[in-house]
C-alpha cells in the first residue's frame, strides 16, 4: 500500500534535504522549529491489465457516448489527435500509453471498415515533433503505417489552408482549430494527464487550434487570474476553454476523449528496494540507506566530471518507467472528471496554512525543453508557472512572501528550438519584465513574425509568441511575491529575469529576511516527483 | 603554458612613446601660430600607432618625430582660445593652386597631404614639423583653427574634433530609416549623438553595440533606440526589420551600418546585417583586414570609408556639442608625466567605465 504525501515538521534530526538543480542536485538544510517538507505518495498502484483497461474503457464509454465501435462505419473520416512531447515529463518508457491506446482505436477502426485516419501531434504553438519523438508517442508499427502516406503529422497552427474557424464564445473569443479535426466525423483526443491541468475541453481546444484562438486565454489577464491553473473551477483558462468547447459541440465537432493518468514513478519503483540509478531521489531522505547516500554521492561526482553537453544528455535520455493508473473514455466532461479523481489521489497532499518563504529545487526539465535546453525563460516558467501553481486552494507561499528556487539557470539557449526566446530575452526583458506591459507592448510583433513563423512550420521551432505564453504563466506568482530568488543560478540571467541571484541557501534565507523578518516559516515542496498541495 | 603578449594600451610604457623635453616647433611660414594645449585626447588611432597596430600604409603621409595629440584645444597668443582642425591640407602646407579636392572644401581628402612646405603627415599630431597635442606647444596654420567661444568649458571644447568626425559620418549617412552603430567607444557615441541631431538628416531607428555598461548608458542617452551586446545585433536587426536568414547572413538588414571599429569582424558584421544595396560606413580607423566580399557581390552592398571632416562639419560639430553637452564625455584626466597611466586608462575605457581620456596640459610648467 503506497503511501500518501504528507507534511513534515523539520527539526534537529532531519537530514540535509534534496533540491533538484537543473543536471544536478543539492542538499541544504533549512532552519529546525519553522521549516516544513511537503512530500508527493508514494506511485500509486499501476493497473495490472493495461490493453484491458484500455480496451474496456472504449467499449464502456463515461457521459452520454455511444460505445467507440458504435462510432465508427465506413466511408467516415477519423481523426485521432494526442498529445505532444510536452507530456509526460520526463517521457516514459516504450510502450509509451498513447501508442497503446491509439493501436486499440485503430483496431476499432480498422475492424469497422474504416480506411480515412488522420493521426495529429496536438501541439498547439510548441514545436513540432521529431520523427523518433513521434515513434516514441505512437509507436513504430503505427509511424510505419501512417507517416509515409502523410496521414500521421504534427498539428500546423499556422497553415491557413488546414484551419477552419467555427465561430465565437459568448464572451467574443474565436474559436478555430484544426480543418481536419474540424471535418471529421469523429474526433478521438489521447490525453495523457500528467497534471490536474490537462485534459478536458482543453485538449481539443487548445492542442489543435490556433494562435488567433489561443491568444483568448493565453494572455495576462486570463493566466493571472487562473488560481490555480490546477483547479479548474478558479481557474480563468479552464472557463475560457469549456466555453470553446461549447463552440465545437455546437458546430458539429464530435469528441470522443480518452484520458490516462499515470502514477508519480519518475525515477524507478525499484529503487525503493535498494536498486535503481535515480533511486534515492524517490525516497524521503531520513530513509536513505547507506548504500543510497553513497550512490548519491557517486552521483554527484559522476556528475561533475561530465561536461554540461554530457550531464544534459544523460539526463534527458532517462525514460520513467510510470505504471497506468486509469483510462476513461466518452463524453469530454464525464471523462476528465473521473481522470481528476485519479490524478488527486496520486498528487493531493493536505498542506495547513501558507509559508513565508516558499523553496523548491527544480529539475532539468519542464514541458517545453524536452531534448532541449532549459533556459532562464524556462526557469521561470517551471517555478512561478508550474511549481507555483500546483495548489488547489490557496498559494503555499502568502502574499508578499519570497520564493527561493535552485537552479544554474545559463544564460543560454537551444538555438532550434527556441529562437523567440534568445530575442524576448535580449530585448523584451532587457525592457521590462512586467507581464502586461510586455503583452502591450511586444506579443504583436513576435506574434506575426514571418521568421519565426518560418521556424515554427518548418523546423522544429517553438512559435514565435511561445516565450511570451511562458512569462504569462508566472504572472500571477509575479504579482503574488514579494520577492524571487535563484539560488546556485548565473547571476547576469537571473537579474535579467528580475530576480535575486544568491550563491547559497543561507544567503537566499539572509536575503528573505528584508521582506519576511528574521524569522520565517519556511515551506520546501519536495517535488518532483510530482505533487499538488491541498493547501487550507 | 602561459602565452605573453603586449596587451593595448601597454605601448606606452613599451614602445615608441616618451616624455622628453624638446625645442617647440618653430611656425615654418607665414599664416602659423603658436597654440599652447589645454585639453588633448586620446584617439583610437593614437592608441594604434603607439601600440604598433597601424598600417604600414601610413608610412609616406607621416613622419617621425613627431608629438602626438590631434583632439586639442588651446591658448592662442591673443588670449583667445581655440581648436585645432588637425587636417593638413593644402591651405596648411602651403600650396597653390589647391588641390580639387581643397578647392572643394573636401580637405579630409587632399591629394598633396604629403607635399608642400610641411613634413610629410596626414594631421597635426603625425606630423614631424608642427608639433603635437600631447605637448605645451604646437604651431598651428589660421585655417586650422575654430576659435573657442568664452561659454564652452575645455572638457568640451576638446570633444569637438571627434565630434566632427560623427558628424561627417551623420552626413554620409544620410536620410535613411535604419542604422546600425557598430561601437560605443567615443567615436560610436558621437556618432549616434550626431545621427540624433539632425546632421544625419533623418534617420529612423538607431540600433548600436554596446561592450560595457557605461556604453550603454550613453547610446542610449544620445539617442540609440536600442542598444545590444555585439553577439545580439543580428538577432536585433532581424526582428526589427522582419528579415529571415540564411545562416549568418540575414536576408534583409539595415539601410546603413556605421562602423565605429575598423576590425575585420565588426565589417565582416556590419555586411552580414546590412541590407541588399546598403552600404557599410568605415568611420573607426580598419588595417588589414581579410574578408569574404561574396555577401557584398551577391547583394550589391558597398563599403565605403569616412575619414574626418571638413570645416562646415566642424562648424556643426561645435554647435553640437554646445548642444548636447558631449564635454560630460570627458571621464578623466592626466597630467603629462603620468602618461602610461592616461594611455592604458584609454586602452580600457569601457571597461573602467570611461569614454574619453584626455591630456590636461593647464598645469604644466613650461606652458
Amino acid at each position: 500500500m503506497p503511501r500518501p504525501g504528507f507534511v513534515l515538521e523539520v527539526d534537529g534530526s532531519t537530514p540535509p534535504l534534496l533540491f533538484h538543480s537543473g543536471e544536478g542536485f543539492r542538499l541544504e538544510k533549512l532552519p529546525a522549529g519553522r521549516s516544513r517538507v511537503v512530500y508527493p505518495a508514494e506511485p500509486l498502484a499501476p493497473l495490472d491489465d493495461v490493453d484491458g483497461a484500455i480496451r474496456a474503457a472504449l467499449l464502456a464509454p463515461l457521459g452520454d457516448s455511444a460505445p467507440l465501435p458504435d462510432l465508427l462505419h465506413p466511408g467516415m473520416k477519423l481523426t485521432i489527435a494526442f498529445d505532444d512531447v510536452s507530456l509526460p515529463l520526463p517521457k516514459m518508457r516504450r510502450p509509451d500509453i498513447r501508442s497503446r491506446v491509439i493501436e486499440a482505436v485503430l483496431d476499432l477502426a480498422a475492424a469497422a471498415g474504416v480506411d480515412d485516419v488522420h493521426l495529429i501531434a496536438a501541439l498547439a504553438l510548441h514545436r513540432r515533433m521529431t520523427e523518433d519523438e513521434l515513434r516514441h508517442a505512437v509507436g513504430d508499427r503505427v509511424y510505419d503505417a501512417f507517416a509515409p502516406s502523410g496521414a500521421l503529422y504534427n498539428h500546423d497552427a499556422e497553415d491557413p489552408d488546414q484551419l477552419a474557424y467555427l465561430g465565437t464564445t459568448d464572451q467574443g473569443e474565436e474559436v478555430e482549430i484544426s480543418k481536419r479535426a474540424a471535418e471529421s466525423d469523429l474526433l478521438v483526443y489521447v490525453n495523457i494527464n500528467i497534471v490536474a491541468m490537462d485534459g478536458g475541453h482543453k485538449s481539443t481546444a487548445t492542442g489543435l487550434s490556433s494562435y488567433r484562438s489561443l491568444r483568448h486565454h493565453h494572455n495576462v489577464a486570463t493566466l493571472e487570474h487562473s488560481r490555480s491553473f490546477m483547479d479548474r473551477h478558479r481557474s480563468e483558462l479552464h472557463h475560457s476553454n469549456w466555453r470553446m468547447g461549447d463552440v465545437l459541440k455546437a458546430a458539429g465537432v464530435k469528441v470522443f476523449q480518452i484520458e490516462t493518468t499515470l502514477n508519480n514513478d519518475t525515477f524507478g519503483l525499484e529503487a525503493l528496494r535498494g536498486g535503481g540509478p535515480l533511486g534515492m531521489l524517490q525516497k524521503r531522505e531520513w530513509e536513505w540507506t547507506a548504500r543510497d547516500r553513497a550512490a548519491f554521492v557517486a552521483m554527484q561526482a559522476g556528475l561533475g566530471r561530465l561536461s554540461p553537453k554530457n550531464r544534459r544528455r544523460t539526463f534527458q535520455s532517462w525514460e520513467a518507467p510510470y505504471g497506468v493508473t486509469s483510462v476513461q473514455a466518452g463524453e469530454v466532461d464525464a471523462v476528465h472528471e473521473r481522470t481528476l479523481e485519479h490524478v488527486h489521489a496520486q498528487h493531493l497532499v493536505p498542506v495547513e496554512g501558507q509559508t513565508d518563504v516558499l523553496t523548491m529545487g527544480l529539475p532539468y526539465i519542464c514541458p517545453y525543453n524536452v531534448h532541449s535546453i532549459m533556459n532562464p525563460i524556462l526557469v521561470m516558467c517551471l517555478g512561478l508557472g508550474y511549481f507555483f501553481n500546483l495548489y488547489r486552494g490557496r498559494p503555499l507561499v502568502r502574499e508578499g512572501g519570497v520564493l527561493i528556487m535552485t537552479h544554474p539557470t545559463p544564460w543560454e539557449f537551444h538555438p532550434v528550438h527556441h529562437p523567440s526566446y534568445i530575442d524576448f530575452f535580449e530585448q523584451v526583458l532587457a525592457d521590462t519584465t512586467d507581464p502586461t506591459e510586455i503583452e502591450a507592448r511586444y506579443e504583436k510583433q513576435f506574434a506575426e513574425d514571418e521568421w519565426y513563423r518560418h521556424l515554427y512550420r518548418t523546423s522544429h521551432a517553438y512559435h514565435g509568441v511561445h516565450p511570451f505564453y511562458m512569462w504569462y504563466w508566472g504572472a500571477h506568482a509575479l504579482r503574488h511575491l514579494g520577492q524571487v530568488t535563484i539560488v546556485g543560478g548565473d547571476p547576469r540571467a537571473v537579474r535579467r529575469l528580475g530576480f535575486r541571484p544568491a550563491t547559497s541557501m543561507a544567503d537566499a534565507l539572509e536575503m528573505a529576511s528584508d521582506v519576511v523578518g528574521r524569522e520565517p516559516t519556511i515551506t520546501h515542496f519536495h517535488n518532483p516527483p510530482i505533487l499538488m498541495a491541498d493547501v487550507t | 603554458m602561459v602565452a605573453s603578449r603586449v596587451v593595448p594600451g601597454r605601448g606606452a610604457s613599451v614602445g615608441p612613446l616618451r616624455l622628453a623635453d624638446v625645442d617647440p616647433p618653430e611656425p615654418p611660414g607665414d599664416g602659423w601660430v603658436r597654440l599652447r594645449p589645454r585639453l588633448a585626447g586620446i584617439c583610437g588611432s593614437d592608441l594604434a600607432t603607439i601600440d604598433g597596430r597601424s598600417s604600414r600604409y601610413f608610412e609616406p603621409i607621416v613622419s617621425f618625430p613627431f608629438t602626438p595629440g590631434h583632439e586639442v584645444v588651446g591658448d592662442l597668443d591673443d588670449g583667445g582660445r581655440a581648436v585645432l582642425v588637425p587636417v593638413l591640407a593644402c591651405a596648411a602646407r602651403g600650396v597653390e593652386p589647391p588641390c580639387r579636392q581643397c578647392a572643394t572644401g573636401a580637405i579630409n581628402r587632399c591629394e598633396r597631404v604629403a607635399f608642400g612646405h610641411l613634413e610629410p603627415g596626414l594631421q597635426t599630431g603625425f606630423c614631424a614639423d608642427t608639433g603635437g597635442g600631447w605637448s605645451t606647444s604646437l604651431v598651428a596654420h589660421e585655417s586650422q583653427l575654430v576659435a573657442v567661444p568664452d561659454g564652452l568649458s575645455d572638457e568640451a571644447a576638446v570633444m569637438v574634433e571627434p565630434t566632427a568626425c560623427a558628424v561627417h559620418a551623420a552626413g554620409v549617412v544620410g536620410a535613411v530609416d535604419t542604422v546600425a552603430v557598430l561601437g560605443a567607444g567615443t567615436l560610436g557615441l558621437l556618432t549616434i549623438a550626431a545621427l540624433r541631431a539632425g546632421t544625419g538628416a533623418g534617420v529612423g531607428t538607431v540600433v548600436a553595440t554596446a561592450k560595457h555598461p557605461v556604453q550603454r548608458r550613453w547610446a542610449v542617452e544620445l539617442g540609440a533606440d536600442r542598444v545590444v551586446a555585439p553577439g545580439e545585433l543580428a538577432r536585433a536587426v532581424r526582428a526589427a526589420t522582419g528579415s529571415w536568414r540564411l545562416g549568418a547572413q540575414l536576408t534583409g538588414g539595415f539601410d546603413v551600418v556605421v562602423d565605429c571599429v575598423g576590425s575585420a569582424e565588426s565589417i565582416a558584421q556590419g555586411l552580414s546585417v546590412v541590407a541588399p544595396g546598403g552600404t557599410v560606413v568605415l568611420v573607426g580607423m580598419p588595417g588589414h583586414t581579410a574578408l569574404d566580399l561574396t555577401p557584398l557581390w551577391h547583394r550589391e552592398t558597398s563599403v565605403r570609408g569616412c575619414y574626418a571632416y571638413d570645416r562646415a562639419d566642424f562648424e556643426a560639430a561645435l554647435d553640437l556639442v554646445a548642444a548636447a553637452d558631449l564635454g560630460r564625455l570627458v571621464s578623466a584626466t592626466y597630467p603629462l608625466d603620468r602618461y602610461p597611466e592616461a594611455v592604458e586608462h584609454a586602452a580600457a575605457a569601457g571597461q573602467r567605465d570611461a569614454v574619453k581620456i584626455a591630456f590636461d596640459l593647464r598645469g604644466e610648467r613650461r606652458r
